[in-house]
C-alpha cells in the first residue's frame, strides 16, 4: 500500500529540526502549515484593528482615536485581512491539500514554494511598521485612490513595496499551483475527476496571474507620481485620477473572486461529504466557476458608478454585473440539490458550510441590488456596501476557511478536534456575525457613509448593536486557535477516512498524513474510489 | 434560524418603510432608505424596493429549500442517501433560465430610470460645487454668488477627541453647516462638481444624488425638488478624502421660487461692494440667512 511505503520512507527523512526545519523546508505540508499560521496571526492583527474601529463607532463622539488613525485602521485592516489573512489561508490550504488530492508527491516547484512563503512576513512587517514612521500608517483606504493616497507620509513607499512583495509572493505561489495541477496529477486523475477545491484553485490561480501584475503596475505609477515627477494620475499634469480607479478595479474585482472561488471549492467538498451523496452537477459547477472567473474581468467599473461614466458605460457594467447572478445561482442551486435526499449530519465543518450557503447567498442578494446603477447611487460608499462585502467575505470566505480547517484537521494532526468546542465556535460565530453585519445594511440605507470615524446621533442605535456583535465575534474567534492547539496536542485518533462520507485521495493516506505522501502514484482503483465526487 | 431571520427582516423592512414614509424626520432605529423629495429619488426608492422584494422572494425559496432539506434528510432520523442523484438536465436548465427572466425583469426598469437620471437637459439653474479638504464651495455661476459651507461650530466643538460635550445635545450633530446650499423648489437645478485637492463625493440621500467631485474634472448631475417639498435636507461627503472626511456635511435648503429669488438678490447686493475679497465677503453676507 502506498501509505506503508510512505511511512517507511518517512524514517529515512533527514530534514533539519527545530527552527531551521521551518525556514528551510521545501515540503508542501510544512509550507502549508506556515501559510496557515501566518494567516491566523494576520487574522488576529486585522481583527484587533476591526475592534478599534468598532470601539470608536460604539457611540457618537470621538472617544479613543484621532480621525487619521481611524483611517489607518480601516485601511490596514482591509490590507491585512485580504492579503494577510484570506489569501495566505487559501494558499496554505492549497499547499496542504492539492498534492494530496491529485496524488502528487509535492508541489512542482518546492524551493520557489519556500521563497513565496518567506517573502510574506517581510511584506507585512514593512506594511505594519508604517504605524511607527512620520505620517503614520497608510490612511487613504485599501483602494489607494490618488490624489488622497499621495498625501500619505513615509509609510506610502513602504506600503507600495509591501504590495509589490505580496504580489510577487502570490504570483510565485500560483505558478506553483498551476504547474502542479497541470503536470503532477497521478495517471488517471483526469481534469474532470479533480475535486472541486482543485478546480476552483486552478481557476483562481489564473485570475491571480492575470491581475496581480496590474495592481503592481498601478501602485508603481503611484510611486513614480509621488517621487519621480510623473503625472499618471494628476489632472494638473495631464493625467487622470479616475484612470487609477479603472486600473485598480480591473485588479480589484477579480481579486474579490480570488478570495471567494476556493471557498466554493471547499463547500463543494464538505456538503457532499456530510450529505453522504455525490456533488450534484459536478460539471456544471466547474463551468459555473469558470464563467464567474471570466465575468470578473468585465464588471470592474461597478465599483465606481459615481465617478461620472457615460450612460453606455454604466449600462454595460450594470448588465454584465447582473449576469454574474446566473452562474452563482447555478452553484447555490447545485449545493441545495446536493443536500436534497441526502443523509445529513451536522459536524462543525458542515455547520460552517451551511452557514456559508445561507449567508453568502445574503451577500449575493445585496450584490444584485448594488448592480442596479440608479439604486447604487444611494448605496455607493455607505454601510450598505460595507455590509455586502463583509457578508461575502466573513461568513463567505472566512467561514469556508474555517470549515476547511475543521474538515481537514484530522488529516493534518491525526486527531479529531473537540466537536463540542467546535460547535460552540460555530454557533457563537454564526450568531455574532449577523449581529455585527446585518444592522450595517440599515445604517447604509438610512444614510451613513462608510469610512467615517464619527456619525450623527440618528445612527447611534444600530452602530451600538453592530459594535456589540463585533466584540462578541472577535472574542469567539479566540476559541479557534485553542481548538486547533488542543487538536494538535491530542484527541481521539482519526482514521484515514476521518469522515464517513468523505471521498477523495486525501482520505486514502493515513492520518496524520505522513511527511511524504504519494511517492508512488495511487492505483487506478484508488483514484476511481476517490473520484466519486 | 436564517429563514426566520430573513422573514423577520422583511417585515421589519416593510414596517420601517411605512414608518419612514409617514415621517420625513430622522427616525432612530431607521431600517430603510427614504423616498426622498424628487421624482428620481422616488423612482430609485421603488427600484430599491423592487430589488429587495425579489431578493426576499428568492431567499424564501432557496432558504426554504435548504431548511426543508436540513429538517427532512437527517441521518439521525434514518435518511438514506440517494447516491444516484448527480445530475438532471431539466432542473439545471430551469434554474438557469428562470434567473435570466428575473434579471431581465429587473434590468428594464433599472435601465429606464438610469436613462432618466442621465437626462441633464433643460436645467434652469447651474451651481458649481467644489470639494475642499474639508468643506464645500457653492458658486451660483450666473449670479456670481459664492458660498463656503463648513461644519457648524457646535458640532465641531463636540466632535473633538474627548470633548466631553454630549453629541446628543448638539442639534443635527455632524449634519449641520454654517452656510447651507440654498436652492429653489420646482426647478431643475444642475450641479457641476469638481474638487480642489482630492476626490470628494457630494451626497444628499433625499435628492438621490451622489456624484464624485474630482480634481481637474467636472461632473454633472441634476435634481428637481417637488414644488411643495421646501425644507432642509442633509447629506455628507461620501468619498474618503482624508482626516476630516466624516466632518464635511452637506445641507441643502430648499425654498420656494420667490423666496429663493429674493435670497439670491440679497446675496448679489451684498457681494457687489466688496467684489475684491469675494469669498470672505460672501461668507459674512450669508451668515444672516442661515438662522
Amino acid at each position: 500500500m502506498a501509505h506503508e511505503h510512505a511511512a517507511a520512507h518517512d524514517d529515512h527523512h533527514q530534514a533539519p529540526t527545530g527552527l531551521m526545519r521551518w525556514i528551510k523546508t521545501t515540503n508542501h505540508k510544512d509550507i502549508g502549515t506556515l501559510y496557515l499560521i501566518f494567516s491566523a496571526v494576520m487574522f488576529f492583527v486585522g481583527g484587533a484593528m476591526a475592534m478599534v474601529i468598532r470601539a470608536e463607532l460604539f457611540k457618537p463622539g470621538m472617544q479613543f482615536v484621532d480621525p487619521s488613525f481611524f483611517n489607518s485602521m480601516t485601511t490596514v485592516h482591509a490590507l491585512a485581512m485580504i492579503f494577510g489573512a484570506v489569501m495566505p489561508a487559501w494558499v496554505g490550504l492549497a499547499n496542504w491539500m492539492i498534492p494530496l488530492q491529485i496524488g502528487a508527491p509535492d508541489m512542482a516547484l518546492p524551493r520557489m514554494n519556500n521563497f513565496s512563503f518567506w517573502i510574506l512576513p517581510f511584506a507585512f512587517t514593512l506594511l505594519l511598521i508604517g504605524f511607527f514612521v512620520p505620517g503614520g500608517a497608510p490612511a487613504g483606504g485599501w483602494t489607494l485612490y490618488p490624489p488622497l493616497v499621495l498625501q500619505g507620509g513615509d509609510s506610502l513607499p513602504m506600503a507600495i513595496f509591501a504590495v509589490h512583495l505580496m504580489g510577487a509572493s502570490s504570483i510565485m505561489g500560483v505558478i506553483n499551483v498551476i504547474v502542479t495541477i497541470m503536470n503532477m496529477r497521478a495517471p488517471g486523475m483526469t481534469l474532470l475527476r479533480m475535486p472541486l477545491f482543485v478546480w476552483t484553485w486552478l481557476i483562481t490561480a489564473y485570475l491571480l496571474i492575470a491581475v496581480m501584475p496590474v495592481l503592481a503596475g498601478a501602485v508603481t505609477m503611484l510611486l513614480t507620481d509621488h517621487f519621480f515627477g510623473t503625472s499618471f494620475f494628476s489632472a494638473a499634469g495631464g493625467g487622470d485620477p479616475v484612470m487609477f480607479q479603472h486600473i485598480f478595479w480591473f485588479f480589484g474585482h477579480p481579486e474579490v473572486y480570488i478570495l471567494i472561488l476556493p471557498a466554493f471549492g471547499i463547500v463543494s467538498e464538505i456538503i457532499p461529504t456530510f450529505s453522504r451523496k455525490p456533488l450534484f452537477g459536478y460539471e456544471a459547477m466547474v463551468y459555473a466557476s469558470a464563467s464567474i472567473a471570466f465575468l470578473s474581468f468585465i464588471v470592474w467599473a461597478h465599483h465606481m458608478f459615481t465617478v461620472g461614466m457615460p450612460l453606455a458605460g454604466q449600462m454595460f457594467f450594470m448588465l454584465s454585473t447582473m449576469l454574474i447572478a446566473i452562474p452563482t445561482g447555478v452553484k447555490v442551486f447545485n449545493w441545495c440539490a446536493t443536500l436534497w435526499r441526502g443523509s445529513l449530519t451536522f459536524e462543525t465543518p458542515m455547520l460552517f458550510a451551511l452557514a456559508f450557503l445561507f449567508l453568502f447567498t445574503c451577500g449575493g442578494f445585496s450584490g444584485l441590488m448594488l448592480a442596479i446603477v440608479p439604486a447604487d447611487f444611494q448605496y455607493h460608499d455607505t454601510y450598505f456596501v460595507v455590509a455586502h462585502f463583509h457578508y461575502v467575505l466573513v461568513p463567505g470566505a472566512v467561514f469556508a476557511i474555517m470549515a476547511g480547517v475543521y474538515y481537514w484537521m484530522p488529516k493534518w494532526t491525526g486527531h479529531m478536534y473537540d466537536e463540542k468546542l467546535g460547535k460552540w465556535h460555530f454557533w457563537l460565530s454564526a450568531i455574532f456575525v449577523n449581529v455585527l453585519f446585518f444592522p450595517q445594511h440599515f445604517l447604509g440605507l438610512a444614510g451613513m457613509p462608510r469610512r467615517i470615524p464619527d456619525y450623527s446621533t440618528q445612527f447611534a442605535d444600530w452602530n451600538m448593536v453592530s459594535s456589540l456583535g463585533a466584540f462578541g465575534f472577535g472574542l469567539s474567534q479566540l476559541l479557534f486557535p485553542y481548538i486547533i492547539w488542543k487538536c494538535v496536542k491530542g484527541g481521539a485518533p482519526a482514521p484515514a477516512r476521518a469522515w464517513e462520507g468523505a471521498h477523495g485521495l486525501e482520505w486514502e493516506v493515513p492520518s496524520p498524513a505522513p511527511h511524504h505522501t504519494w511517492d508512488e502514484a495511487p492505483s487506478m482503483a484508488v483514484i476511481a474510489r476517490g473520484a466519486e465526487h | 434560524m436564517m429563514t426566520k431571520n430573513s422573514a423577520k427582516v422583511a417585515s421589519y423592512l416593510s414596517a420601517g418603510a411605512l414608518a419612514l414614509a409617514a415621517s420625513a424626520a430622522h427616525a432612530e432605529w431607521a431600517l430603510n432608505m427614504t423616498q426622498g423629495v424628487t421624482d428620481i429619488s422616488r423612482r430609485i426608492y421603488s427600484l430599491h424596493m423592487l430589488m429587495l422584494w425579489i431578493c426576499v422572494a428568492i431567499g424564501v425559496f432557496v432558504f426554504g429549500w435548504i431548511i426543508y432539506s436540513i429538517l427532512s434528510f437527517r441521518k439521525s432520523q434514518g435518511a438514506v442517501p440517494d447516491t444516484r442523484m448527480v445530475h438532471n438536465t431539466k432542473a439545471e436548465v430551469i434554474w438557469t433560465v428562470i434567473p435570466v427572466l428575473i434579471l431581465i425583469a429587473c434590468a428594464v426598469p433599472a435601465a429606464r430610470t438610469l436613462i432618466e437620471t442621465e437626462n441633464a437637459t433643460n436645467t434652469e439653474l447651474t451651481i458649481r460645487v467644489t470639494g475642499y479638504q474639508w468643506k464645500w464651495g457653492y458658486d451660483y455661476v450666473d449670479a456670481g454668488v459664492n458660498v463656503l459651507s463648513t461644519l457648524d461650530h457646535a458640532s465641531n466643538e463636540a466632535r473633538q477627541l474627548n470633548s466631553s460635550i454630549d453629541p446628543a445635545s448638539v442639534p443635527d450633530y455632524l449634519l449641520n453647516v454654517d452656510h447651507p446650499l440654498v436652492v429653489p423648489a420646482g426647478t431643475k437645478v444642475r450641479l457641476l462638481l469638481t474638487a480642489q485637492d482630492v476626490i470628494h463625493a457630494w451626497w444628499v440621500p433625499a435628492l438621490a444624488v451622489k456624484k464624485d467631485a474630482i480634481p481637474g474634472f467636472i461632473n454633472e448631475v441634476w435634481f428637481k425638488v417637488d414644488e411643495d417639498k421646501t425644507g432642509t435636507y442633509r447629506g455628507q461627503c461620501a468619498e474618503l478624502c482624508g482626516r476630516d472626511h466624516g466632518f464635511m456635511p452637506i445641507v441643502v435648503e430648499v425654498r420656494s421660487k420667490a423666496e429663493f429669488a429674493a435670497w439670491l438678490e440679497q446675496q448679489k447686493a451684498a457681494a457687489q461692494p466688496a467684489a475684491a475679497p469675494a469669498v470672505t465677503a460672501d461668507a459674512t453676507a450669508t451668515t444672516g440667512q442661515t438662522g
